[in-house]
């Protein structure tokens, strides 16, 4: 057994979709409170590497672990189901396109987990949801539905939503992508919020003034490997990787 | 003999009851056919291969073959292997299967059609994919098939005079029964006609409240 320190581990992460190797070997540590950032072009494998830390998307090769517990040990199949919805209660995503439960209340979209999942009453439930709606800022919009929203506030509610089942670790997937831009900053200011808070996070983000603003360490992905790794003002402020230049660059020129 | 309708509230009590047979057996079947519906299209789509064999041959029977001959299977079929249903039970049996399985088409349909990100959503907060169904997925895809299911409601309606061949005193059978003593045929096959047509309206009526009920939350 290896002792495992780091509160979030990848241990040469690989997946394959039949002969494209879309994740080559990554390894990647977290530390509890730590907000890692991934850029990277499109189909460079962010989605993929992000999407395996919960196991929606599970490795072919490689383990993750999450404080001292893997994630995507190798189990019969109905204790693995057990043991992957456990875990997944304690990884919170969040989509690029909010994926919120069209049928229900804001409220309902946030309570319906805790409610179902957690030993708790349904009017707890109600007052949790509460809580976490208060905190994203959504509270007054409690009784509508999805429908009823904007683009930032339906990520708002997706936050809360995930939030609610007090996750040890937020994945954040191009949070603010599909956003209208004046929608934006109202996402990412509930999310700078979390990192206030100490939430441990891995955000993948287009946004690389956010990605500045807010993590502690920013990965460069290219082609299923991670090329660059480091503090925000080196990764992207001063990259030591042509790859990560050449990226950086397009992308300002795209931006502007 | 001309139309003459001064005789029918004499007989409007036998009516009025055939009227109270076809809407407890509509209602009856329709919640059938609506519970097995979602229940057909959750083994369709959902189950292994094993167990979705057995549910094919309900479905093929049920699709390809006329209601009239499963009615008589039901009543008269089923006597022979020792299950006497009362008729209007048989009845309800066969439409309700019927239109389950016309329904479980609907429903599979819009399972499939509910955005993958919903149920990926759900399990992403530790719903397992049984709960996911139950709570996001099944209820979307149940909301989005209301209007045709709807349709087939009413083609319920219509078909549920069947089950009077198996006895059940329904509104047709009912009407048949006053024109044996009056001999006034036209005249209570309209008067029936216009029960339909009355339940008809009621049952758009109620499709109607359910779809604004929904309308809301889309
Ligand atoms: N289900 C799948 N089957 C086959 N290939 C896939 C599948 N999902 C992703 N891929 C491939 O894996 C690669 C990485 O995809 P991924 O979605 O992780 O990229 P990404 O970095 O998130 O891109 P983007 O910025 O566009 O979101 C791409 O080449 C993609 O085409
Ligand atoms: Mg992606």
């Amino acid at each position: 057994m290896t002792e495992h320190t780091h509160f979030v581990e990848i241990r040469h992460a690989q997946k394959s979709y039949g002969a494209l190797e879309v994740l080559k070997d990554i390894s990647l540590n977290v530390e509890r409170g730590q907000i890692v950032g991934i850029i990277g072009s499109s189909g460079s494998g962010k989605s993929t590497l992000l999407r395996a830390i919960n196991d929606l998307d599970p490795l072919t090769g490689g383990e993750v672990w999450l404080d001292g517990i893997q994630v995507n040990k190798s189990l019969p199949h109905r204790q693995y189901e057990k043991h992957i919805n456990a875990m997944r209660q304690q990884i919170g995503m969040v989509f690029q396109h909010f994926n919120l439960f069209p049928h229900m209340t804001v409220r309902e979209n946030v309570a319906m987990a805790p409610k179902l999942l957690k030993e708790i009453s349904k009017e707890e439930a109600n007052q949790l949801a509460a809580e976490q709606l208060d905190h994203v800022g959504m509270l007054e919009r409690i009784d509508y539905y999805p429908s009823q929203l904007s683009g930032g506030q339906k990520q708002r509610v997706a936050i809360a939503r995930a939030l609610a089942m007090k996750p040890k670790l937020m994945l954040f997937d191009e949070a603010t992508s599909a956003l209208d831009p004046e929608l934006v900053e109202e996402v990412n200011q509930v999310m700078k919020k979390l990192a206030e808070e100490h939430m441990t996070m891995i955000i993948v983000t287009h946004e690389m003034d956010f990605a500045a603003s807010v993590c502690d360490r920013v990965l460069f992905m290219d082609k299923g490997v991670v090329v660059e790794e480091g503090p925000p003002e080196v990764v992207l402020e001063n990259p030591s990787q042509k790859r990560t230049r050449e990226f950086l660059r397009k992308h300002i020129e795209g931006a502007s | 003999m001309g139309l003459d309708f001064s005789i029918v509230p004499d007989y409007l009590d036998i009516i009025l009851l055939g009227v109270a047979w076809t809407i407890g057996i509509t209602v009856a079947s329709a919640l059938l056919s609506f519970v097995g519906g979602i229940f057909f299209a959750v083994i369709a789509l959902y189950s292994p291969w094993i167990i979705r064999q057995p549910f094919r041959l309900i479905e093929w029977v049920f699709m390809g073959t006329p209601l009239l001959l499963q009615l008589f299977l039901i009543y008269f079929g089923l006597v022979q292997i020792g299950i006497d249903l009362p008729a209007f039970v048989a009845g309800i049996i066969g439409l309700g299967l019927h239109f389950a399985v016309y329904n479980s088409e609907l429903i599979q349909t819009a399972i499939l059609a509910v955005d993958k990100g919903q149920m990926e959503a759900a399990r992403t907060l530790g719903l397992s994919r049984g709960e996911a169904l139950r709570k996001v997925v099944v209820p979307q895809a149940v909301n989005a098939v209301i209007p045709p299911i709807g349709n087939n409601m009413i083609a319920l309606l219509k078909d549920s005079a069947l089950v009077s061949v198996i006895g059940v005193s329904e509104l047709t059978l009912s009407a048949q029964r006053v024109i044996g003593k009056t001999y006034r045929p036209f005249e209570f096959y309209l008067v029936a006609a216009a029960f339909y047509y009355v339940i008809n309206l009621c049952m758009e009526w109620v499709q109607r409240k359910i779809e604004r009920r929904i309308a809301v939350s889309r």
